[in-house]
């Protein structure tokens, strides 16, 4: 098993190679054959990943099972994984088998449907792997092609105009990104994000059109990645295309975009800025965590007001991303473990409330808060499921939302009160609209004629949230199955960053006298 | 003189070839002849490529410094050939379907073929512009093939009238350039440049640029091609769009390098001006169009920018890019234009965008296969398009030129957006009932996919391309 990263990695797209070549016609029949192929593929996938998971030595702080190869144009293909990475690898092979199950109604196209997907994970698989900058870009843009398409094919009313604001508004961020990882290149002489990761980068601060670069050429690579990342992520103020993205997509592929995608950005920064650019980081941190604050409070107050459940949630998305952010740029241990859990569980927790929003979507066709009311009265095990992940969207302690929230906040502290103190009154908003939605869709009498034959949930549905409860209940008291396997990687992480900083600040010194 | 004559030998046969070809068919009926020349065509050019690749070897000159024969010419020969060996067989079934195949096709095409050729082995003024008028002469004639449309004509009346013009200002420099370094010889000139390049000589360099810029069709010297790709006949508009964007841009490069590859500093920044103000008029001025054929005429001059900025970096590794970058968008607009010309109603060709609602559902193969180009053309990784860019971004940014590379991206941005408007036309749209039909002509087809296939699975291996530029480049810059 030398090569099992790039084996799991290409599984799905070679799957959706053989759907594209072979598969046929559109009857029901080819159909079925493409949703079995498909889920086949992703659970052989998961499976595979398991073997990842079993084979990495946690107390190991490097690369494991690193493959390396010549590439066109003298670049490299390089995978591996380590701490900080093998576990969104296990995120991705997770929930896609939920996402081929939540999408066994489509009928238009189905076989595309599956392809575009299959591309997908195969795409977001070789972002967290990807040990090249250039490898890495390649799976971070071309996720956008099987989005582009998954939205704006079997998307709602208004999809065009999403599909074309997700990828435009991303690619816009991500061009800059390729700008200064050319210049990464031109300066290191190599792509090889292992050797990056020791490589100084400039960090004396010069002057450019008049104004004082503090922190140099680290500064400007950090502003280029920023541009990326932050759109990916989403940050506030630049994250207006999640909702409008969310909102169209189909339940599939809000799952993606919500449980994955987003956490390629925060991965990004983890690897990239924050790992690469310390001095960078140091300067523009406040400034992040500031974001950060702002983004928590504000789209905290923004979800209060939705009525369209999806946009809500995406909202919702974007809050605790904030906290994301806000962790990784704490530069601590805690803030690293937490974001890092803090990402793995909305995974779980974001994605299956999108699955919630999708069961009732589906029979109802209408995503309006006011549409809803009193399901509990038909619907008792949707009620009971919808409960515990409303609550673990909000943070209750037991499940996995508490941890993270808690130790992005715990860390902020040590930095900044004040942004933690900001933070903080953006958990109470979150209480408040969670529990409004849950209280306007679920509770009270059933009053609406539509909804009187509501039909609860199929042992289907049941089956898809079986996995993701039993992954928030136990993260959430458990914690340690995380951290064990991120922490020694944060913590070399860490010391890496002090270090670096410590050296800079030096030379500064040094420059001065 | 015989070795001259053997460095030369390639382009004696095509000539010969071309003459023959025309003897033959005057002295027959005509037209019968031209589908098998068209076919001989196609594959003397494919062997001449071969023969070239596969034997070329070393710098040799020839007839004194006149003709140049360096693995930098050889590289740029090769696809040219083979991107009209390509054209030319896409060619038949249009224009034997609308009685355009007539023999002087074939045969014009190989004569621009031979100036082609002589234009990037050029190695002095005068066969350079002996190149460039045999190829320009000929594409004029080809553009008003179709002697009946009044669109077709009026493409092939504007193309020769500022195509003089532009080779009236080329003609001006070149006199220019001889009159202040004393030589038509680019290694002569070179070194009088190299000692400081004088007020006059500058002129002359300005006005040769601007010779240039016109034929790659580089802002603000465009003017010419949105209407000559849009009234040419298909076939020729794609031939126009690929090889001799090539020889164009490799002429370019080779008097950049040859003639006045110690003044770098004095047309640098021309050649920055004109790559970033293509590109961008590329990008904006394509979203408005409605006919793909004027839409693809503003993607090359965007593409063009692309190159331009390999170029303005005047590095090795600028040429390379350059080189690259033209390999790759060749074999892009083959497949593109494949797949335009197969876009038909009724047997009639449609060239409105509009016409391409919902392609997804009816022809679901060559939708994907166009999905797979267009995003190439904007350059969205993993397509192979990406990796031409990040090849122009990378000699940019080590040429020093920091502000192109990130207007160039930021260009590429504006750009994707019409790229992704057809594929939002094949696949989003609402369904239509009267859509595209015919167009199954299986030479395009296999066009049209292996290009695909080659944008998708070129990132896997490039089959060498990358390592023979890069020796290419460096036979031209050292």
């Amino acid at each position: 098993m030398d090569n099992i990263l790039s084996i799991t990695t290409f599984m799905p797209a070679l799957a959706a190679l053989i759907l594209a070549v072979f598969l046929r016609g559109e009857d029901e029949a080819a159909q079925r054959n493409a949703k079995w192929v498909a889920m086949a593929t992703t659970v052989i996938t998961f499976i595979a990943s398991l073997f990842i998971l079993f084979d990495f030595d946690r107390n190991d702080t490097g690369f494991q099972m690193v493959e390396q190869g010549e590439w066109i144009m003298g670049l490299t293909y390089k995978m591996g994984v380590d701490g900080i990475s093998v576990l969104f690898v296990m995120l991705t092979t997770f929930m896609m088998p939920l996402v081929i199950a939540a999408s066994w109604s489509v009928t238009d196209r189905v076989k595309e449907y599956m392809i575009a997907f299959l591309l997908l994970e195969t795409l977001m698989l070789g972002v967290f792997m990807a040990l090249d900058l250039v490898l890495f870009y390649l799976f971070f843009e071309a996720g956008l092609i099987p989005m582009f398409l998954i939205i704006g094919i079997w998307g709602g009313a208004n999809r065009i105009y999403a599909s074309f604001k997700f990828f435009l508004y991303t690619f816009l961020g991500s061009v800059l990104m390729l700008v200064a990882m050319v210049a990464m290149y031109a300066d290191a002489g190599t792509t090889d994000i292992e050797a990056l990761l020791n490589h100084q980068f400039g960090s004396e601060t010069f002057s450019l059109l008049g104004m004082q670069i503090v922190g140099g050429m680290q500064t400007i690579l950090f502003l280029a990645f920023f541009a990326s990342f932050a759109v990916k992520m989403p940050m506030w103020p630049v994250h207006t295309w999640l909702p409008d993205a969310h909102v169209q997509a189909p339940t599939a592929g809000s799952v993606v975009l919500a449980a994955i995608l987003l956490k390629l950005g925060g991965y990004g920064f983890i690897r990239f800025s924050f790992s690469m650019f310390p001095v960078g980081s140091e300067v523009m941190a406040p400034l992040v965590l500031w974001m950060s604050a702002i983004a928590i409070v504000y789209t905290s107050l923004v979800a209060l007001v939705q009525d369209d459940m999806k946009k809500l949630i995406a909202y919702s998305s974007v809050a605790h991303m904030g906290f994301v952010t806000m962790g990784i740029f704490s530069g601590n241990q805690q803030g690293l473990d937490g974001a890092i859990f803090q990402m793995l569980s909305h995974g779980f927790i974001s994605g299956a409330l999108f699955l919630c929003v999708g069961v009732i979507y589906d029979r109802m066709h209408t995503r309006e808060i006011d549409a809803y009311g009193g399901l509990v009265n038909r619907m008792p095990a949707y009620a009971l499921i919808f409960m515990l992940f409303t609550m673990a969207n909000v943070g209750l302690p037991g499940t996995s939302g508490f941890v993270g929230e808690f130790l992005t906040l715990m860390a902020v502290f040590q930095v900044n009160t004040w942004v933690a103190a900001v933070a903080t009154t953006g958990v109470i908003f979150s209480a408040a609209y969670a529990l409004w939605l849950y209280r306007r869709v679920v509770m009270g009498d059933l009053i609406k004629e539509s909804l009187k034959s509501i039909t609860d949930m199929t042992r289907r549905e049941k089956a898809i949230f079986a996995p993701l409860v039993v992954m928030t209940l136990l993260l959430g008291v458990y914690p340690a199955l995380i951290l064990d396997i991120i922490g020694p990687s944060v913590a070399a992480l860490v010391t890496q960053y002090d270090t670096a900083l410590a050296a800079a600040e030096a030379a500064t010194m040094v420059a001065e006298n | 003189m015989s070795a001259d004559l053997t460095i030369i030998l390639p382009e004696i046969l095509l000539a010969v070839f071309a003459m023959l070809g025309l003897i033959g068919a005057v002295y027959t009926s005509k037209d019968d002849l031209a589908s098998p020349l068209l076919w001989a065509t196609s594959a003397v050019f494919l062997a001449v490529a071969a023969w070239i690749g596969f034997t070329g070897e070393g710098t040799n000159v020839a007839f004194g410094g006149m003709f140049i024969d360096d693995g930098f010419s050889r590289f740029a020969k090769v696809t040219i050939l083979v991107s009209a060996a390509a054209v030319l067989l896409m060619s038949e079934g249009y224009m034997s379907q609308r009685g355009l195949l007539r023999f002087e096709y074939p045969m014009l095409v190989a004569l621009a073929a031979v100036g082609m050729m002589t234009m990037v082995s050029a190695g002095d003024l005068m066969a350079l512009f002996m190149g460039l008028e045999l190829q320009s002469l000929a594409l004029y004639v080809v553009a008003s093939l179709r002697r009946d449309s009044v669109k077709s004509t009026e493409a092939g009346l504007k193309y020769f009238v500022l195509g003089a013009l532009s080779s009236g200002l080329l003609l001006y420099g070149a006199s220019l350039v001889y009159g202040y370094a004393g030589t038509t010889l680019f290694s002569g000139i070179v070194q009088v440049a190299e000692e400081g390049v004088s007020l006059g000589l500058l002129f002359g360099l300005v006005f040769l640029m601007a010779g240039f810029a016109f034929k790659v069709s580089a802002v603000p010297f465009h003017m010419w091609t949105p209407d000559v790709y849009e009234g040419s006949p298909t076939p020729v508009t794609a031939f126009f769009a690929t090889a001799p964007k090539v020889a164009a841009m490799a002429l370019f490069a080779r008097v950049m390098h040859d003639a006045f590859g110690g003044a770098v500093a004095d047309w640098q920044q021309v050649m920055a001006l004109l790559s970033v103000l293509s590109m961008f008029l590329g990008a904006f001025a394509a979203i408005g169009q409605t006919n793909i054929k004027r839409l693809m005429a503003f993607s090359s001059i965007a593409h063009m920018g692309y190159a331009l900025m390999g170029l303005a970096s005047g590095t090795a590794l600028g040429v390379e890019a350059m080189l690259v970058y033209m390999a790759i968008y060749v074999t892009m607009n083959i497949g593109t234009f494949a797949f335009i010309l197969m876009m038909e109603k009724d047997g009639q060709p449609v060239v409105e965008i509009s016409s391409l609602k919902m392609y997804a559902k009816r022809e679901p193969g060559k939708a994907w296969a166009m999905l797979f180009l267009m995003f190439s053309l904007a350059g969205v990784p993993p397509m192979l398009g990406f990796f031409g860019k990040f090849y122009v971004l990378r000699a940019a940014y080590e040429g020093g030129l920091v502000w192109l590379a990130i207007a160039g991206v930021i260009a590429s941005v504006i750009g994707a957006y019409y790229y992704l408007r057809i594929v939002y036309y094949m696949f989003f749209g609402e369904t239509q009932d009267e859509g595209l039909n015919g167009g199954k002509s299986p030479i395009l087809w296999a066009m049209l996919m292996g290009s695909a296939a080659v944008m998708l699975f070129g990132i896997i291996n490039m089959f060498g391309v990358d390592t023979a530029a890069a020796a290419a480049a460096l036979t031209l810059v050292n």
